[in-house]
């Protein structure tokens, strides 16, 4: 009733009664009031979505929706359940997740098309002039003043409102020009981890693979790759899920802080101490995760690797030695390379380990099929010198019709089946005990002094037992792997070798002792600790294991740190056991579907193959980070490499060397337009190939690499989307300002020409290195990045909530949806839908300029194909002469591909008739898929316009394009599943199906993702499974169904013989020291403001308030946080340069400058300095004093430096693959200068003088 | 006008302040509020807010005793003269009381900024209009001093008893009296008009009942 009539019966109402004494009485008022409570609480639906981002927990969201608009989320929690010796995966979700909606209705979201303004009027002048859009962009282009009046002011504002109609006209006119004048592989793309949201990813790559664009990898540019992997597994990366944590007995956190940064996933690591299972961490910080463990080893940063070296010591001495443990002695030989033979090839210093032993070099074994690519071990039972099955020769020999392979790891021999027992040490049976040299790098000083060295020598001999055989070349020396480690360790083996350790103190390569001075550990500890590891890992047959994080694969020798670690896992037989192995947590490179997805990503149903590049190597290359270059080849190769062989060369040299060897790909390729030498060919009368290949010999044609800052070579247009790359991931910020956009920037190195060289050898010098190489940037979000702010288009695109998609993890087997709760709001659009809208305008401005052309694709030698033994021995370049250039042998591989391009909306849009012409698969592994292409043809309809689609089924929607990968992949349809492991055992020869039969009716569906996530089904495309019994854990069926390691070997690898591992001293794992950047010394007392200095070590670890690494402007976080960007340091440095908690301080180097807040705090010790990551330049950030400019990003004082070991190639594990090998952007060496600031300057006033340079 | 502004003007007011208040207490319970700014800052309200408070409360009463108590009733204990004298010290003592703290509730309101950004124009407009009925009613006191028999003052009453009473004439009792009072009282009367739409309607909402409810715990019956 009436509020207020209520009121007027107060004296007619009843006297309330009253109980427990008078102390309590009885109301009837009105309860309406309530209602109040019910509405806040009330909506009108609740949807299933999750959060794009790369943090690993693909967590399942409800999604809360009222009158339109989302009002919050809140954890899901009816996953299926886990297993019933096993806690559930639930409650998923953290509060940094629960922040998001924030975004969908805050006033950084975009919610119109921007452009910058400048280019807006040239565009409408150039447009009032020329009514073709594409004569009306290349009209821009060829007015330099223009170009530079909007590629200037890049990143100072000046953006305004377009419409989409507009803006998808000039960007499709710019692309059509730069294909036309300039080639296909001028248009590159950069878009990050496909797991996070599949169909956003695939979207504009399809979009880029069906016009001949360039996608560029981003999982080894964000230095989350380990090259260690690879090259030990010839694995991209494969991990246990959380729950298998719970299945271990002992774990170590090395450099991964579990509660903070895998929050969902960390209550399995509480839950199984509960069992029984210590916890150990190692991190240089006190960290969250080491107030969580029993014990912390505070190691410092930098040097794990000397750490994991001392355990190794101890777990060979005490259970490889001493006491063996049979369990360890009966996996290694199995499952490792230990056992297998290297040759001892003559050194000026005595003998040197070479590659291994190949069944071509022994005259009774040479005959076997693909000898060169076949090692060789010695059999216990006979003596004699055996290939065993399941080496890569195995793999890729050619069978007759019906003969199924023996590419497996049954303990036999390759060419007649016999059992075998492989021997794994000479020392009771050797034929002379020789004196081999190993490289040490250890002993040089380091200009910081937190990095200590010790005085061995560069050069270490130890005795090693051997035996002779007649080879080829004539008698040599050989060697067990086995045996090398041992004296590679410093265990001593009763060989009267002095360089070997008689007790764990002794100061010896690589004891315990040892090991104290350079990592700061306390040795009693490290032995306790590595006895109590491998002893655990002995009981329980393997379950120990080692959560890592990304954190040490960010220093320049991370597969040092890496391997160091990963060789104790398999001594111990860790690896492929339940609750043992090694548990690596970067992102959410793990893309479940991934065979379904890679043909609607890269257009494979249309074309084949698509352009790819390696993102590091591009951005090193064309933003001009290595013209600043101050690593030397030199300074890393090993003492015992001839240094003849590598005079002269840079880091550039060997990249560009490797690509002409088709080691890692090119983009741009060559110095010409692909579409233009199709056409050259045609006129001189030959195949394209061959007139390319002849182009190259004469040297008339050069690769576009060896010429960075030509013009014919620049990457002219780039799209960027689901990326924050100059806001977060662009190593060598201030170069990429500089030299890719050409704007303000605060770069105040000196290049190699103004240091007076070394100039590179291979790669043309030019006096100025070319300032806005890229005509176009075109970024795709929700929000207003950094990226965004240095953009010439921004889009504004649906956010996590707005659009239908699939998301998974390495953390948990499920596949997730994001869904669409509410229409994307104001103008935003999907992903899907603004590159279709890209395909369809393109598909009309290209008329008159560009129809059927042929195209040229340069292809490097893939991993996981034949192309992968390609180079076995030695490294010979065409270029000097050593070798014929033989494409997809000794160069990278030539591709002609035809693209209609008015067909290009057709073809976005449907799905091509190649799934059934050539099936699908991936891995090496190929499956016919008509049933499933046929399926999809009435689950997303046909198209039934005329034209190249017609008959083809539809991928119009974004759902469409879902069930398209769910009906593709093995993982999420069990027909396809039981065919990939029937394929798969055609290699094997062994009968694999059963670990998808009793799932082979099971098809997920999106609609069934939103009902509930779904488990995925086991493939072949992972080496873990998914089922009833066992958790998810990498190597798993590698151990259980033998199938073997896609290595040299077959087995996983402790030794890595290719040639460039051993001259730069990594074919066994060793311990090398930080690099020195050289990027404090040159600047150092140059830019003083009067206050005190200190030089720090800069780490940029994952953050605590901010969604994973990226969004940390959310307004939730920084009410949590301090409200803008904030260094940690010590409480001694902090005193040493008379800062106090919340001073203002500046760090600089000669990259550039970050200007932010200290946290002075007791976690983090002397000497480092800690700056989380993606704190970007948009919120609360002043002048840097050094530069005058805004503040810098913590990439600001980065660069990135490449290593000539991840530029291999042809070589079995060591071969390129997406994502998968190749150069790292690693940034932990780096010191900056550290002071507080003087002035505090905001800049907040517009921008009246253009000052483009910092020095 | 004489007749509207002090014969008819004081009944809208007063149906516009009942009807008012009716309504909104009806419709916006969550309006119904006092919207201290408190807790935004402490500083100035201790001494601003209890003199405001303390004196306006006490004018009020002393008007509404004073107004409407019939000649008949006071003649018992006083005379006019004595009476206006009384009225005129408790008015001069109460109102400058008020007048300091509202001068501090002002200059708070105006300048701090935790409280400048949650303030309304209501907030803004209630504060001056009470500020100037204020400052009109201290500057009457010199106009009463120059009649001191209290002739004045029994117009004035006569006015509102009369008003109150749904009397005719009502007007004419104050035709000729000083324009410094009349326009106190169509301020007195605006001040009625605005009210429901204004802060002000906490006045009706003292939670005096909880000083007298028994028991601690307050539950429902079932059913």
């Amino acid at each position: 009733m009436s509020q207020f009539l209520d009121r007027l019966t107060y004296l007619t109402k009843k006297k309330p009664e009253t109980f427990s004494n008078g102390h309590g009485i009885t109301t009837d008022e009105d309860r309406g009031w309530e209602r109040a409570y019910r509405n806040r609480w009330s909506h009108d639906k609740i949807v299933r979505s999750t959060h794009g981002v790369n943090c690993t927990g693909s967590c399942s969201w409800k999604i809360y929706v009222k009158r339109g608009l989302v009002t919050w989320e809140t954890q899901q929690t009816n996953y299926p359940r886990t297993r019933d010796d096993l806690p559930n995966h639930e409650p998923r979700g953290c509060p940094r997740g629960a922040s998001y909606s924030w975004y969908l209705y805050s006033a950084t979201r975009l919610k119109y098309p921007m452009i910058r303004g400048r280019l807006m009027r040239l565009w409408r002048e150039a447009k009032a002039k020329n009514s073709d859009p594409v004569v009306a962009w290349k009209s821009i282009m060829e007015n330099k003043d223009d170009c530079t009046s909007y590629k200037s002011i890049r990143g100072l504002g000046g953006f305004v409102r377009a419409d989409w109609d507009e803006v998808n006209e000039l960007i499709t006119a710019a692309n059509v020009h730069t294909i036309k004048d300039h080639g296909p592989d001028r248009v590159i793309g950069f878009s990050p981890i496909p797991a996070m949201s599949m169909v956003s990813y695939a979207a504009g790559s399809r979009y880029l693979s069906l016009i001949g664009g360039v996608c560029l990898s981003f999982y080894d540019w964000y230095c989350d790759l380990p090259p260690a992997s690879p090259q030990i597994w010839g694995e991209q990366t494969d991990v246990p899920e959380s729950a298998d944590w719970y299945n271990s007995s002992y774990i170590i956190a090395w450099g991964s802080n579990i509660p903070q940064t895998r929050t969902p996933d960390a209550h399995f690591f509480t839950e199984v101490k509960y069992k029984g299972t210590k916890t150990v961490a190692v991190t240089p910080d006190y960290s969250e995760v080491a107030k969580l463990t029993d014990e912390w080893l505070p190691a410092r940063q930098g040097t794990d690797a000397a750490l994991a070296m001392a355990m190794g010591h101890v777990i060979l001495s005490e259970f490889h030695r001493d006491n063996v443990s049979n369990y360890f002695d009966d996996y290694t030989r199995t499952y490792t390379d230990m056992p297998f033979l290297v040759r001892l090839d003559e050194h000026k210093s005595g003998l040197v380990a070479s590659r291994t032993l190949r069944a071509c070099d022994v005259t009774e074994l040479a005959s076997q099929k693909l000898a060169d690519w076949k090692s060789v071990l010695i059999d216990e039972k006979t003596g004699n010198l055996v290939v065993p099955n399941g080496t890569v020769g195995s793999r890729w020999e050619e069978k007759s019709e019906g003969e199924s392979g023996n590419w497996n790891l049954e303990t036999k021999d390759n060419t007649n089946g016999s059992e075998i027992w492989p021997v794994k040490s000479l020392l009771d049976n050797y034929d002379e005990v020789v004196d081999v040299s190993f490289p040490y790098f250890a002993n040089k000083q380091h200009d910081q002094e937190i990095f200590q060295h010790t005085d061995h020598d560069d050069i270490i001999k130890h005795k090693i037992p051997v035996k002779k055989v007649h080879t080829k070349d004539g008698e040599i020396f050989v060697a067990t792997v086995f045996d090398l480690m041992m004296a590679n360790y410093g265990v001593d083996r009763g060989l009267g070798d002095e360089n070997c350790a008689q007790d764990y103190s002794d100061d010896k390569p690589y004891t315990p002792g040892w090991q104290e001075q350079i990592t700061g550990v306390d040795q009693s500890t490290v032995v306790r600790i590595a006895r109590e590891f491998a002893d655990t890992a002995d009981k329980t047959r393997g379950r120990s294991m080692v959560i890592i994080g990304a954190a040490m694969n960010h220093w320049y020798h991370m597969d040092m740190n890496y391997r160091g670690i990963i060789n104790m896992l398999m001594m111990c037989g860790c690896v492929g056991k339940s609750g043992g192995g090694w548990a690596h947590y970067v992102g959410q490179e793990k893309l479940r579907p991934q065979t379904g997805w890679l043909p609607l990503a890269f257009g494979l149903d249309w074309h084949r193959p698509p352009r790819h590049m390696n993102g590091t190597s591009f951005f090193y290359n064309h933003a001009d980070q290595w013209r600043y270059e101050k690593l030397e080849v030199n300074e890393i190769l090993s003492p015992l490499a001839d240094k003849k062989e590598w005079d002269g060369y840079s880091l550039i040299d060997c990249n560009t060397r490797s690509e002409r060897m088709g080691w890692l790909p090119s983009a741009p390729q060559l110095q010409e337009n692909p579409l233009e030498l199709t056409k050259q060919a045609e006129s001189a009368g030959k195949s394209s190939v061959e007139y390319v290949v002849d182009q190259l010999k004469s040297k008339d044609l050069e690769f576009s690499c060896m010429d960075p800052d030509n013009p014919d070579n620049f990457p002219r247009n780039m799209f960027i989307w689901r990326s924050n790359i100059l806001g977060s991931s662009g190593k060598g910020h201030e170069y990429m300002l500089k030299h890719l956009l050409g704007t303000q920037n605060a770069v105040m190195s000196q290049d190699l020409g103004e240091k007076g060289g070394p100039l590179p050898k291979e790669v043309k010098w030019h006096e100025k290195g070319y300032e806005g190489k890229l005509d176009l940037v075109v970024t795709l979000d929700f929000r207003m990045s950094t990226t965004c702010l240095y953009s010439d288009i921004v889009l504004p695109t649906a956010t996590w909530y707005e659009k239908n998609d699939l998301n998974t993890s390495d953390m948990h087997p499920f596949i997730h949806p994001l869904s669409k709760a509410v229409d994307p709001a104001w103008e935003s659009r999907s992903d899907w839908a603004i590159f279709r809208g890209f395909a369809e305008k393109f598909s009309e401005v290209c008329i008159g300029h560009l129809g059927k052309e042929k195209d040229i694709v340069t292809l490097p030698m893939q991993h996981d194909t034949p192309g992968e033994i390609s180079q076995p021995f030695g490294v010979e370049e065409w270029y000097k002469g050593d070798c014929d250039p033989v494409p997809g042998k000794t160069m990278p591989a030539l591709i002609e591909v035809e693209r209609n391009y008015p067909d290009t909306y057709k073809k976005f849009t449907s799905i091509g008739p190649l799934l059934e012409k050539l099936g699908n698969g991936g891995k090496g592994i190929a499956w016919n898929t008509d049933t499933e292409v046929e399926n999809l043809r009435s689950i997303n309809r046909q198209v039934r316009d005329e034209g190249v689609s017609k008959g083809q089924p539809r991928i119009q929607s974004s759902i469409d394009a879902t069930e398209v990968v769910l009906a593709l992949a093995p993982e999420t349809n069990g027909h396809v599943a039981v065919k990939a492991w029937e394929a798969l055992g055609k290699f094997t020869g062994r009968d694999h199906t059963h670990l998808a039969k009793p799932k082979a009716e099971e098809k997920i569906r999106f609609r069934d993702i939103q009902a509930q996530p779904r488990k995925i089904i086991s493939s072949p495309t992972w080496s873990g499974l998914e089922d009833e019994h066992v958790s998810y854990n990498a190597g798993y069926t590698n151990v259980h169904e033998l199938i073997p390691w896609r290595t040299l070997t077959g087995r996983q690898q402790f030794y890595q013989d290719h040639k460039w591992m051993r001259d730069f001293g990594e074919e066994l794992c060793v311990y090398k020291p930080p690099i020195n950047t050289r990027t404090i010394a040159p600047i150092k007392g140059t830019k003083s403001n009067g206050n005190k200095e200190v030089a720090l070590n800069f780490i940029t670890p994952h953050q605590k308030w901010g969604i994973h690494s990226t969004y940390s402007e959310n307004l939730m976080m920084l009410t949590l946080s301090r409200g803008g960007p904030i260094v940690w340091i010590s409480e001694i440095d902090a005193k040493k340069m008379e800062v106090v908690d919340n001073d203002w301080i500046e760090l600089y180097n000669v990259n550039g400058t970050i200007a932010a807040r200290a946290v002075v705090s007791q976690r983090v010790p002397e000497g480092m300095s800690m700056m989380y990551h993606a704190q970007e330049k948009i919120i609360n950030t002043p002048a840097a004093e050094t530069s005058g400019f805004r503040g810098g990003i913590h990439n600001s004082v980065t660069r990135a430096v490449v290593k000539p070991t991840h530029m291999i190639g042809g070589y079995v594990q060591q071969s390129y693959g997406f994502n998968y090998y190749g150069t790292v952007g690693s940034n932990r060496d780096e010191f900056v200068l550290v002071r507080k600031m003087e002035k505090i300057e905001w800049k907040n006033e517009p921008v009246t003088k253009l000052e483009r340079g910092a020095s | 006008m004489n007749d509207f502004l002090f014969g008819i003007y004081p009944y809208i007011a007063v149906t516009v302040f009942l009807i008012g208040s009716m309504f909104r207490y009806d419709r916006e319970q969550y309006s119904w509020k006092a919207s201290s700014s408190q807790l935004l800052s402490n500083k100035g309200m201790r001494v601003g807010s209890n003199f405001f408070h303390v004196g306006i409360i006490l004018l009020f009463f002393g008007h509404l005793v004073g107004l409407l108590t019939p000649e008949s009733v006071y003649h018992v204990f006083m005379t006019a003269g004595q009476k206006q004298a009384m009225a005129m010290i408790a008015g001069g003592v109460f109102g400058t009381l008020c007048f300091i703290g509202m001068v501090i509730l002002i200059h708070r309101r105006l300048t701090n900024p935790r409280v400048r950004a949650t303030t309304k124009f209501s907030d803004i407009f209630i504060l001056l209009l009470l500020f100037v009925q204020l400052v009109l009613g201290l500057l009457t006191l010199p106009a009463s001093y120059q009649h001191m028999d209290g002739s004045s003052m029994i117009a004035l009453a006569n006015w509102a008893q009369h008003i109150v009473t749904f009397r005719s004439g009502a007007a004419d009792f104050i035709i000729h009296e000083p324009l410094i009072f009349k326009l106190h009282i169509f301020l007195g009367l605006t001040m009625f008009l605005v009210f429901p739409f204004t802060r002000l309607v906490h006045v009706w909402s003292a939670p005096a009942k909880y000083l007298f409810r028994k028991g601690y715990q307050v539950v429902r019956k079932r059913g």
